[in-house]
């Protein structure tokens, strides 16, 4: 069963589409980054996703269902908002009493359990939790309604280096513990470098690329050479980024086989580079080209 | 989601709650003694022809201040209640949840977002309309002395409850209005999605349906009654003329209609006109035959006393009709709320 699934996809705030044609496919058991600049439009999608947005156009389902379209969906998915709101009259305790009296299969023991460990005063209240608690409480919530799916929008965004990365360590055991779905969204790639094995890049509103980290990686590379049109390259390299000088050029290719032309040096590409070429194709494509869309398993 | 609405609920709860309790003890230390008061006076006892000791009961009321002044702000408290309850329960209910991004939280529990919205509406509406409730019971309970000597004519200090400005302290009405106020104040809160303004246009409109319903609505719901008899010299009281001096008209005594809501008392030619165009000799300022023989000569004139007003027996007719009219609208405000929930905010 597919996480996410989504086909021509699109939202429109008045006259501005903050997300079109937008045709994707997370498969389930995965850590899925959803990743872009401020504004491509991650948030619409993931407020999709969970139905505090209904789409324009396209159609979306999530484990099969329609966004929100009732409890047991509601109970499937597990959603920490961008800026991880919580009621800031409300104690910590009341927060999980609140969990426990909406949530049919909300695992008390374990958000017990989780608020101890993170040394959480009980009565607390949660307007006087520092970001990094705030998020920590909210993803305890998200957690213990045993949803099949997390979503998680922008989750560490105002979070310090040091809380962000025991965040997501603590996010990656839930998940390990529990086999749930994720999916999050970051517009540092670092952040989701360390945690996901399936990649979308989002930007301009529209889809750049999607699809499993590895064979991501696999199949781009970074060709430097003798400064060369790109157009003489074999139809099966798909030039995503081009730098000219006056001599030599150096090229981003997508490529399902390996470069064998003994012109260029072939470079393995990071994830953030990959990601960043991606970027910078969307914000020079003129408006109207189709991006190279692929998806992956 | 019941425990969930009581815990967000509880301190509007405990205000309005304390205001409740003050509300009661002010009309229980009160009202024992009012009942005192009207035994001990002749109207307790009076049969029949008892328009006078009415009267004298409710003058000596009025000498005692702190009654009128417990009545009238009972009456105020009442008349506020309303705003008070669409400016503090109503308006923030959801707006707040959307100013601080906490729907977001709310709305992604295992309850879907129709069933959060019923239960608090549910819980809330009934809350105001219990509350309103209490309050007319209070205030009815403490003023039925009151209402017992308006029935039977008296007309001192007190309105009748059938007055304008009173109907809508008392009987059931105030039910129908709390439920609007908080109907309104959520829709209102859910439109503008900011508490503070949606506070202002709530106590706006809530401000502006009491004032126009009893002005413009009110008075056409039932035609009223039109009686018409002929003037004698008994019933005249005064002749009076207008600001520019071209108009002269008669004034009559005030019909004897305890508990009645009266529109209006015009004295009118055969004609129909109020304006009486030429005076009789007897009524001329020079000719000082006294008040008696003007009052005679106008009785010839065949002028028509017109009264135009509401029996007494409609009085819970109109009650009824009020509370039907309030809930309906509170009914499609909430109606609007689910709408609103589900199309636009998404």
């Amino acid at each position: 069963m597919t996480a996410l699934h989504t086909s021509g996809l699109g939202k429109r705030y008045r006259r501005r589409w903050a997300l079109s044609d937008c045709t994707l496919q997370i498969p389930e058991g995965r850590v899925a980054g959803l990743v872009g600049p401020n504004g491509a439009g991650k948030t619409t999608l993931l407020q999709l996703a969970v139905g505090l947005l209904a789409p324009t156009t396209g159609t979306i389902t999530v484990l099969g269902g329609e966004p929100a379209s009732g409890p047991d969906q509601l109970a499937k998915v597990g959603f920490v908002a961008q800026d991880t709101p919580v009621y800031a009259g409300l104690s910590v305790a009341d927060h999980l009493r609140l969990g426990a009296h909406l949530n049919p299969g909300w695992d008390d023991s374990y958000a017990q359990r989780r608020i101890d460990r993170l040394r959480f005063d009980p009565a607390q209240r949660a307007g006087k939790l520092s970001g990094g608690q705030r998020a920590q409480l909210a993803l305890t919530l998200a957690i213990a309604k045993r949803p099949r799916l997390l979503i998680l929008d922008e989750p560490v965004a105002s979070l310090d280096p040091l809380a962000r990365r025991e965040f997501l360590q603590d996010l990656m055991e839930a998940v390990a513990d529990q086999e749930i779905s994720v999916i999050l969204s970051s517009h540092l790639v670092a952040d989701l470098e360390r945690v996901c094995d399936y990649l979308v890049v989002l930007a301009a509103s529209r889809v750049q690329i999607a699809g499993d980290v590895d064979a991501l990686l696999a199949s781009h590379h970074r060709l430097i050479g003798a400064r060369r049109d790109e157009a003489s390259l074999p139809a099966d390299q798909q030039v995503i980024h081009a730098r000219h000088t006056d001599r030599q050029s150096t090229l981003i290719v997508h490529s399902r086989h390996p470069i064998l032309d003994p012109a260029w040096t072939v470079e393995q590409l990071s994830l953030e580079d990959l990601v960043l070429a991606y970027m910078s194709q969307a914000a020079d494509a003129p408006p109207g080209r189709r991006p190279v869309l692929e998806v992956q398993r | 989601m019941i425990w969930l609405t009581w815990r967000q609920f509880r301190i509007q709860a405990a205000v309005v709650s304390a205001l409740v309790a003050a509300f009661g003890i002010l009309f229980l230390v009160t009202g024992p003694h009012l009942v005192t008061l009207y035994r001990d006076s002749a109207l307790a006892a009076c049969r029949s022809n008892c328009g006078q000791d009415a009267n004298n009961f409710l003058n000596s009321l009025s000498n005692i201040a702190p009654y009128h002044l417990v009545y009238l702000l009972g009456a105020l408290l009442i008349v506020l209640l309303p705003a008070v309850i669409g400016l503090f329960w109503g308006a923030p209910l959801v707006a707040r949840e959307l100013e601080s991004g906490t729907f977001r939280l709310a709305w992604n529990q295992s309850v879907t977002r129709e069933r959060w919205l019923a239960a608090k509406l549910g819980i809330l509406g009934l809350a105001a309309m219990a509350v309103a409730g209490l309050f007319s019971l209070f205030l009815g309970w403490w003023a039925s002395p009151i209402d017992h000597a308006d029935a039977i004519g008296a007309s001192g200090g007190f309105q009748s409850r059938f007055f304008p400005l009173d109907f809508g302290t008392r009987g059931i009405v105030p039910i129908g209005y709390a439920a609007f106020a908080f109907a309104l104040g959520v829709l209102v809160g859910l439109m503008i999605r900011r508490t503070i303004p949606a506070m202002g246009v709530t106590l706006a409109v809530i401000a502006a349906v009491q004032i126009a319903f009893p002005l413009v609505v009110r008075p056409h719901l039932i035609t009223p009654v039109r009686d018409t008899t002929a003037v004698t010299a008994s019933v005249i009281q005064g002749l009076g003329i207008n600001g520019s001096g071209n108009q002269m008209s008669v004034f009559a005594a005030a019909p004897n209609l305890p508990g009645a809501w009266i529109y209006s008392n015009e004295v009118v030619t055969a004609s129909g006109s109020t304006s009486l165009g030429s005076i009789p000799q007897a009524c001329q300022p020079q000719q000082a035959q006294g008040f008696q023989a003007c009052a005679n000569a106008l009785a010839q004139m065949n002028l028509k006393q017109v009264v135009v007003y509401q029996p007494a027996d409609r009085y819970w007719t109109f009650q009824w009709l009020e509370l039907g009219i309030f809930l309906t609208v509170a009914v499609l405000l909430a109606w609007g709320c689910f709408w609103w929930v589900r199309r636009r905010l998404s």
